[in-house]
C-alpha cells in the first residue's frame, strides 16, 4: 500500500477538471493512467495548456518532466490550440498515391497554411494523419470529426469555403 | 454452464426475431459510414415503420467492397453473403425501392452481384459473422453460435487441450511477425507467476491497412473470446486491448461488447459458473506508429513514452510490469474461437504446408474493387490482384503491390504469380506484415513510394537508438535529392550502404525494417533510381 499524497486543488472552478478528475479516479490516481487522462484533458479542452500538465503531474504524483515527455512524444496530443474547423488530412499510403498531396497543396493555395498550421482568423486547422484507415474512399480526410472522402482538391476547399 | 445451456439461450434469443424471414442489412462499419450509411439507415427504419413485420431492418458489419459503400444487402434471415441481394452506393432515396423489393424481385439499378469473384473466391474463417450480424448486439452473437467455444473451452478442455489444439492448427500471428501461436502460448503458460497478462494488439499503424478495424467493428465479441480463451490457456486473469484513438467506431463498439459481455457472464468473475476470472481493459494509443512493436506498445499501457527495449527478455518472459505477458494481434484473437469449435485439424487442412488457415487482406490504391477480403493462404497475388480485385482501373497498367507497410517491399508484376505466404514474401524480400495491400500503377514513381515511406520512418522513429533515428533521416535526405534529380552516382552507393547498416543495427523492428522499401525497390525497379540521377539519362 503507498502512501497518499495531497491531491491538488482543480486549477479553476472550470467544470471540465471534474471530467478530467473522473478519469483519474476511474484508474485510482494510477500513473500509469497518464495518456488515459491526458487523453481526456484533449478531450474536454481541445489541446494540452501548461496549467493541465502541471496539474495531471501534481494529481498523479509524476514529475512534470514525465508529463511533458509522454505528452509530446505522442503525434494526437496537442500543446497548441486548434482553430475552429480541424481538417486532417490522411497521408496514409493509399492516400498518397491517390493524391493526399494534391488536396494539401490545394489548402495551402486557398489559406496559405501547411500541415500543422492553423489560419490566422483561427478558422482552419490544417493537420495529417497517418493513415486513418478509410482507404476505400481515398483521398480521405477527416473535417471535423466526420471523414469525407473520394475527394478532389477543388471539392474539398469548395467543403472548406461552406464552413463559418 | 454448460454447452447445452448456452444453445438453449442461442435458440431462446433466436426465437425472439422468430417472426422475422427477411433482414434488410446495412453495413455500418466506418468506410460506409463515411458515405452516409447512417442517414441510409435512418431513412429504411422511417420507409418501414411499423409496416412489413416480417423484415427487420439492421445494422450490421463490414461486408467488403467499400469502395462501392454504403452497401445494403436484403436476404433471408439464414443467408450469408453470398446468398443475398447486395446493392451498392444506396441513397437514403433508395429505401422504398429497396423495402418494396423484399421478397419480390430486386431493385436491378442498385444492384452489386454477388457472383462475381470478389465475392466467390473469399473463403471467410475470421469474417465469417462480419455484415451478417449486428455488432453491437450480444444476443445476435450468442445466437451465431458465439462463445460456445469459451464454454467448450472451459467447460470441457483442460489449458494444455487448449494449447494442443491451437498448437495443431499451425496458426501464425497474423500482426505480420508470423511467430507460431501455439509456441507462444505454451511459453506463456509454463512461465511461473500469479500475475500473468494477455493483450491485444490493435494498434493497426500500417498506413494503407485496415483489417483489424473492420473486425472490432463488425464482430467486437468474437476477439474478447479468442482473448478469454488465450487467457485460460496461459493461465492470466488481465487483459488490455491497445486500440489506435484514430478509430473511434471501433472503440465504441468494443466498449459495448465489453459491458454486455460482463453482464451475460463471460467476462468477469467465475465466467460461466467456472472458477476462470478474466477482466479485460482498453487502452487508447495516442498515435505513435512505434507502439505495434510489443515492448513498446507494452511502455504505452504502462503511461510512458512508447519506445521499444532490447529483448530478450521476451514478453512471455517479463512483460507488462515485468509480469509474463502474452501478446497477440486482433485477427490472431479472431481466430481462436473457430479453431477451438472445428480443431485444430481442421484449420491446418486450409492453406499452405507452412501457413495455415486464411488471411484478411486490405485491397487499396489502384484497384478497381476496394476493400476487405479474406482468402486462404496461398492464394495467388495474381488472382488477388486481378480476379478478386478485379485489376487496374482507367485503363492503366499494373506496377506494384505493396505489402507489409512501411516495413515492407514492392512486388512487381514478374512475381504476381507467387502464392502469398509468410515464407514466400520474405524470399521477395517484403514481408506479409497485417495485411495492407496498396496497388500502384504506371502513374507511380517508385524512387517517390520509397521516399514516401522513408519519410515515414523517419517521422515515427521513437529516437532511442540512433541507427535508426538518424539512419533513416539521412536516407530520407538521399532520396528526396534523387527525386529531385539531384542525387550523385556516390549518393546512391550510400544510400545501400545506410540500408545494410541501419537493418543490422537498429534496436526494434522498427529500424530493422525501415531500409524494406529502399531495398526492394532497388531490386526491381533499379532503372526509375538510374534514371533520377544527376546529369545521367533522363534526369
Amino acid at each position: 500500500m503507498t502512501l497518499q499524497h495531497a491531491r491538488p486543488p482543480m486549477p479553476t472552478d472550470d467544470k471540465r477538471w471534474k471530467l478530467v478528475n473522473a478519469t483519474m479516479r476511474r484508474n485510482g490516481y494510477a500513473d500509469h493512467a497518464l495518456i488515459e487522462t491526458l487523453h481526456s484533458v484533449q478531450n474536454a479542452f481541445g489541446y494540452l495548456e501548461e496549467t493541465s500538465l502541471r496539474f495531471v503531474a501534481a494529481s498523479l504524483d509524476l514529475p512534470l518532466s514525465k508529463v511533458f515527455g509522454v505528452a509530446t512524444f505522442y503525434h494526437i496530443f496537442m500543446l497548441k490550440p486548434k482553430g475552429r474547423h480541424a481538417c486532417v488530412v490522411c497521408t496514409g499510403t493509399a492516400c498518397y498515391i491517390k493524391g493526399a498531396g494534391a488536396l494539401l497543396e490545394g489548402i495551402e493555395e486557398r489559406y496559405g497554411v501547411n500541415s500543422g498550421e492553423t489560419t490566422e482568423d483561427d478558422k482552419l486547422s490544417v493537420l495529417t494523419a497517418r493513415c486513418v484507415g478509410a482507404c476505400g474512399l481515398a483521398p480521405a480526410v477527416v473535417l471535423d470529426g466526420d471523414v469525407v472522402g473520394k475527394l478532389g482538391s477543388d471539392t474539398l476547399v469548395a467543403k472548406l469555403e461552406e464552413l463559418d | 454452464m454448460h454447452l447445452e445451456e448456452l444453445a438453449e439461450k442461442a435458440a431462446e434469443f433466436k426465437a425472439e426475431d422468430a417472426h422475422v424471414e427477411h433482414e434488410v442489412r446495412v453495413c455500418m462499419a466506418a468506410s460506409c459510414q463515411s458515405s452516409g450509411a447512417a442517414q441510409v439507415m435512418d431513412a429504411l427504419d422511417k420507409a418501414k415503420g411499423d409496416g412489413q413485420p416480417a423484415c427487420k431492418v439492421k445494422g450490421v458489419g463490414c461486408m467488403g467492397l467499400c469502395s462501392a459503400g454504403p452497401l445494403v444487402a436484403v436476404a433471408d434471415k439464414e443467408a450469408d453473403l453470398a446468398g443475398s441481394v447486395l446493392y451498392r452506393d444506396v441513397a437514403p432515396e433508395d429505401a422504398a425501392d429497396i423495402l418494396g423489393s423484399v421478397g419480390g424481385s430486386p431493385v436491378e439499378r442498385l444492384r452489386c452481384p454477388t457472383d462475381q469473384p470478389f465475392f466467390a473466391r473469399q473463403r471467410k474463417i475470421v469474417l465469417e459473422n462480419s455484415g451478417i450480424i449486428d455488432p453491437n448486439s450480444f444476443k445476435g452473437y450468442v445466437a451465431a453460435g458465439g462463445y460456445a467455444s469459451l464454454v467448450q473451452a472451459l467447460s470441457e478442455m483442460t489449458p494444455a487441450d487448449v494449447l494442443r489444439e491451437i498448437t495443431a492448427s499451425g496458426l501464425r500471428g497474423r500482426g505480420g511477425g508470423g511467430y507460431p501461436t501455439g509456441l507462444k502460448w505454451s511459453t506463456v503458460a509454463k512461465m511461473p507467476g500469479e500475475q500473468k497478462y494477455v493483450i491485444c494488439n490493435a494498434d493497426e499503424g500500417d498506413p494503407g491497412a485496415f483489417m483489424d478495424r473492420a473486425v472490432l467493428e463488425s464482430d467486437p465479441h468474437r476477439v474478447l473470446e479468442g482473448m478469454a480463451i488465450a487467457a485460460y490457456a496461459v493461465g492470466a486473469s488481465k487483459a488490455y486491448i491497445y486500440v489506435r484513438a484514430e478509430y473511434p467506431l471501433a472503440v465504441e463498439r468494443l466498449q459495448n461488447a465489453i459491458r454486455k459481455a460482463k453482464r451475460a457472464g463471460f467476462l468477469g468473475n467465475k465466467i460461466a459458473d467456472t472458477q476462470f476470472s478474466f477482466e479485460v481493459e482498453i487502452r487508447l494509443g495516442a498515435g505513435a506508429f512505434v507502439c505495434g512493436e510489443e515492448t513498446a506498445l507494452m511502455a504505452s499501457i504502462e503511461g510512458l513514452r512508447g519506445q521499444p527495449r532490447p529483448r530478450p527478455p521476451y514478453p512471455a518472459e517479463s512483460g507488462l510490469w515485468g509480469c509474463p505477458t502474452l501478446i497477440n494481434n486482433v485477427e490472431s484473437f479472431a481466430n481462436i474461437a473457430p479453431i477451438v469449435r472445428e480443431g485444430g485439424d481442421w484449420f491446418a487442412s486450409i492453406g499452405t504446408e507452412k501457413s495455415k488457415g486464411t488471411k484478411v487482406f486490405a485491397l487499396a490504391g489502384k484497384i478497381a474493387n476496394t476493400g476487405l477480403i479474406e482468402v486462404p493462404m496461398g492464394t495467388t497475388l495474381r488472382d488477388i490482384i486481378e480476379v478478386i480485385g478485379g485489376g487496374i482501373p482507367d485503363g492503366k497498367t499494373f506496377k506494384a503491390v505493396q505489402t507489409g507497410g512501411p516495413s515492407g517491399g514492392c512486388i512487381p508484376e514478374a512475381h504476381l504469380d507467387m502464392p502469398v505466404d509468410y515464407d514466400s514474401l520474405k524470399t521477395l524480400g517484403t514481408m506479409m506484415g497485417s495485411g495492407g495491400m496498396i496497388v500502384m500503377d504506371e502513374t507511380s514513381s517508385m524512387v517517390d513510394v520509397a521516399r514516401y515511406f522513408m519519410e515515414f520512418c523517419m517521422t515515427e522513429s521513437c529516437g532511442k537508438c540512433v541507427p535508426c533515428r538518424t539512419g533513416t533521416y539521412q536516407m530520407h535526405g538521399i532520396l528526396d535529392k534523387l527525386t529531385k534529380s539531384q542525387a550523385s552516382r556516390d549518393d546512391l552507393a550510400l544510400l545501400e550502404d545506410l540500408c545494410e547498416v541501419v537493418q543490422a543495427t537498429s534496436l526494434c523492428g522498427l529500424g530493422q525494417t525501415a531500409p524494406n522499401p529502399v531495398l526492394s525497390t532497388l531490386r526491381y525497379f533499379r532503372q526509375e533510381y538510374e534514371e533520377k540521377l544527376q546529369g545521367e539519362t533522363g534526369a
